[in-house]
């Protein structure tokens, strides 16, 4: 039964599709399967699958958040430009970066659960604000980083260095914090009263407060969280690449938003797994870096991408309808 | 008197951003009075507002429906990238001008029919598969764009006929062709909205799909008529954007997108479907043109402060909206 259960699931389709595409990667270009590029996967892998923790809270009830690349950003740029010489070792910058994201964060989620506006316009509106600030108000260009934030990316667990092309990749100590944030994410979710709620507000808001759970204060929660995780997930993704670059994020919600959805994360709430977005995320990795590997021009990356989350969504779509068409003849049959 | 009384309560929402547009030119004409009115600002401002103002039309089509349309942009690109495309094959050094005028109208054609078919396969895939509108529009989004980006090889594509710039950038007695371009897209999207069976059914889909099925509506068939429709006016902004800037590229205007969104929402358009008309949307377009434009005229002020303030609008008006509509509510209550 259980067998049954995980061969019917979006998350096994995902692993299975990913698992094919390692396969033809490696039959193709020999190269996918040595420690290097699996490094460098991981590596890119680690930031987009950051955000996609907090995107999947607030995806779960039935919202989307647009405003994260932007209130990464933003920052991230402050923190390294205007906090240059203050402290010798790297947390500071990295609590002063999640205040900033927790504060849109709580704007994002008061105007949205007190107003019940559309999510994704009023985050449209925080993230030109908050790009308008850092362009506008701080100026943000191209940063050196400070020395406590370059030695801390500097950091490696290992490194691989692939025999035949002689390349050598880096594992940045920055894995494990994504480690612990999916972990994390992943406790919230099945192990809490509010993962509950989470699930709750985004299957039926209103049976959610009936039920007792505190909606304002769990909405409000869950951008909070995604902002205050942007704020650190900017800085660390600075130091991965050991500059400041501030419009290196732009974009990235689209990525986010498609992993969560490939992953079987429902747009219209209530369902979703950690499991699933993880694997959704490792997907569009996989196919964004391995197209070189196949031989395929880079130009083609876009169309790849749209043609994933197109076909993607419209499988999860057939299976919504399905479902609904089954639910009503047993309901029709029942009534007679 | 009462004529105005009733024009009011005919359209609270117009009459509210009618008030904004004088008190924003105003204000403009008051600080920077001699330059805000000179003739070259005015002409400047209605060569700059067409592009956005169709994309916002063409967002404006999808809010009515509930929906959204996030490859607004994509399709203006990858249609002014085929034409770019398509000119740079067709026309030969040694062509008569008017030979030339032939393919430019050809070209037109040609992008007009591309963005059907962008809309088509929108509407596709939200009516007949069932995905939700950002997602579907989010996938083909990248689709479009990669398509550009494949086109051009991810360069500028230039080297365009004369004749196709020119003509955008001319005018006929001191009016800007693009604005007379926006001026019968506009026209034709207010008559589609306001006087036609078909607005009258899209918005009815937008306050409820159910409500719309029930009543014999093919709904699959409106999805992609709207889609459609957001599609070729999205073409039209893409046409002058190529003239505009004499050359072509995959991410062109990428920040139009939210301006999109935000002059629908402000033009009055609910987001959650149903409600608003083309003129609000119109009326919102020149308000931002006009403050950007005014804006520009302080050598200090960053361009990147427009964003503050467009996002900061964004938020401002729904929450304006919102509070305006809860009296309604409770006034209509008590009476």
């Amino acid at each position: 039964m259980n067998l049954q259960k995980t061969v019917k699931s979006t998350e096994f389709y995902v692993a299975l599709i990913i698992l094919l595409l390692c396969m033809v990667i490696q039959m193709k270009s020999g190269q996918f399967f040595t420690g290097n590029n699996l490094v460098d996967i991981v590596r890119a892998f680690s930031v987009p699958a950051m955000f996609c923790i907090g995107e999947m809270f607030v995806i779960i009830t039935g919202g989307v958040d647009v405003s994260f690349p932007a209130i990464a950003s933003l920052s991230m740029f402050v923190v390294c430009s205007q906090l240059e010489d203050v402290a010798a070792n790297p947390l500071p910058y990295f609590l002063v970066a999640m205040l900033i994201g927790l504060a849109v964060g709580i704007l994002n989620g008061v105007i949205i659960a007190h107003f019940k506006f559309p999510a994704l316009i009023v985050t449209l509106g925080t993230s030109s604000i908050c790009f308008g600030i850092m362009q506008g108000v701080f100026k943000s260009r191209e940063y050196p980083l400070c020395a406590p934030l370059k030695e801390f990316g500097e950091m490696n667990l290992f490194s691989a260095t692939n025999p035949v092309s002689g390349l050598t990749s880096n594992m940045p100590v920055g894995v494990v914090l994504m480690i612990v944030l999916v972990f994390f994410g992943w406790f919230i979710l099945n192990r809490t009263m509010l993962g509950r709620g989470i699930y709750a507000i985004g299957g039926d808001v209103k049976a959610a407060q009936r039920a007792g759970f505190n909606v304002f204060g769990i909405l409000v929660f869950i951008y909070a969280f995604s902002g205050c995780m942007a704020g650190l997930i900017g800085v660390l993704r600075s130091t991965m690449l050991l500059a400041v670059h501030p419009n290196n994020l732009e974009g990235m919600e689209m990525t986010v938003i498609a992993a969560c959805v490939l992953g079987g994360v429902r747009m219209t709430g209530g369902k979703g797994s950690v499991l699933g977005a993880m694997l959704g995320m490792a997907l569009l990795i996989i196919v964004d870096n391995s197209l070189i590997l196949l031989g395929i021009s880079t130009i083609w990356k876009k169309v790849f991408i749209g043609a994933i989350i197109i076909i993607g969504t419209a499988a999860s779509a057939i299976e919504v309808k399905r479902n609904e068409r089954k639910l009503a003849i047993k309901m029709n049959e029942g009534g007679k | 008197m009462d004529v105005i009384k009733n024009a009011i309560n005919k359209d609270k929402n117009l009459a509210q951003l009618l008030v904004v547009f004088l008190m924003v030119f105003v204000l403009c004409t008051a600080l920077k009075g001699s330059m805000f009115l000179s003739v070259s600002n005015l002409q400047s401002m209605g060569k700059q507002f067409p592009e956005f103002g169709l994309l916002a039309i063409a967002m404006a089509f999808t809010l009515f429906t509930a929906g959204i349309d996030l490859s607004v942009v994509a399709i203006a690109n990858l249609c002014a990238v085929l034409m770019a495309k398509l000119l740079t094959i067709l026309i030969v050094p040694d062509m008569s001008s008017s030979a030339v005028f032939m393919m430019i109208a050809a070209a037109c054609l040609m992008a007009f029919i591309v963005s059907v078919l962008c809309g088509a396969l929108n509407g596709f895939l939200i009516g007949v598969v069932g995905i939700t509108p950002i997602l579907a529009t989010l996938g083909t989004q990248a689709l479009y764009t990669g398509f550009a980006i494949v086109i051009t090889n991810g360069s500028t594509l230039g080297g365009l006929p004369k004749q196709l710039s020119a003509t955008v950038n001319s005018g006929v007695m001191g009016i800007p062709v693009p604005l007379i371009i926006f001026a019968v897209f506009a026209a034709i999207a207010a008559f589609i909205i306001s006087k036609t069976t078909l607005g009258y059914k899209l918005r009815m889909l937008g306050t409820s799909a159910k409500a719309s099925t029930f009543s014999g509506f093919d709904n699959v068939r409106l999805f992609v008529t709207n889609y459609v429709l957001s599609a070729v006016f999205s073409a039209a902004a893409g046409i002058i954007m190529l003239g505009r800037f004499n050359s072509a590229k995959a991410d062109y205007g990428a920040s139009y997108l939210m301006q999109a969104i935000l002059i629908a929402v402000l033009g009055g358009i609910n987001p959650y479907g149903g409600k608003g008309n083309i003129s609000g949307v119109i009326v919102a377009t020149i308000i931002v043109q006009m403050v950007s434009s005014w804006l520009n005229m302080y050598e200090d002020i960053s361009n990147f402060y427009r964003q503050i303030i467009w996002g900061g609008l964004l938020i401002f008006v729904l929450i304006y909206n919102y509070v305006a509509n809860e009296r309604e509510k409770k006034q209509a209550m008590k009476g």
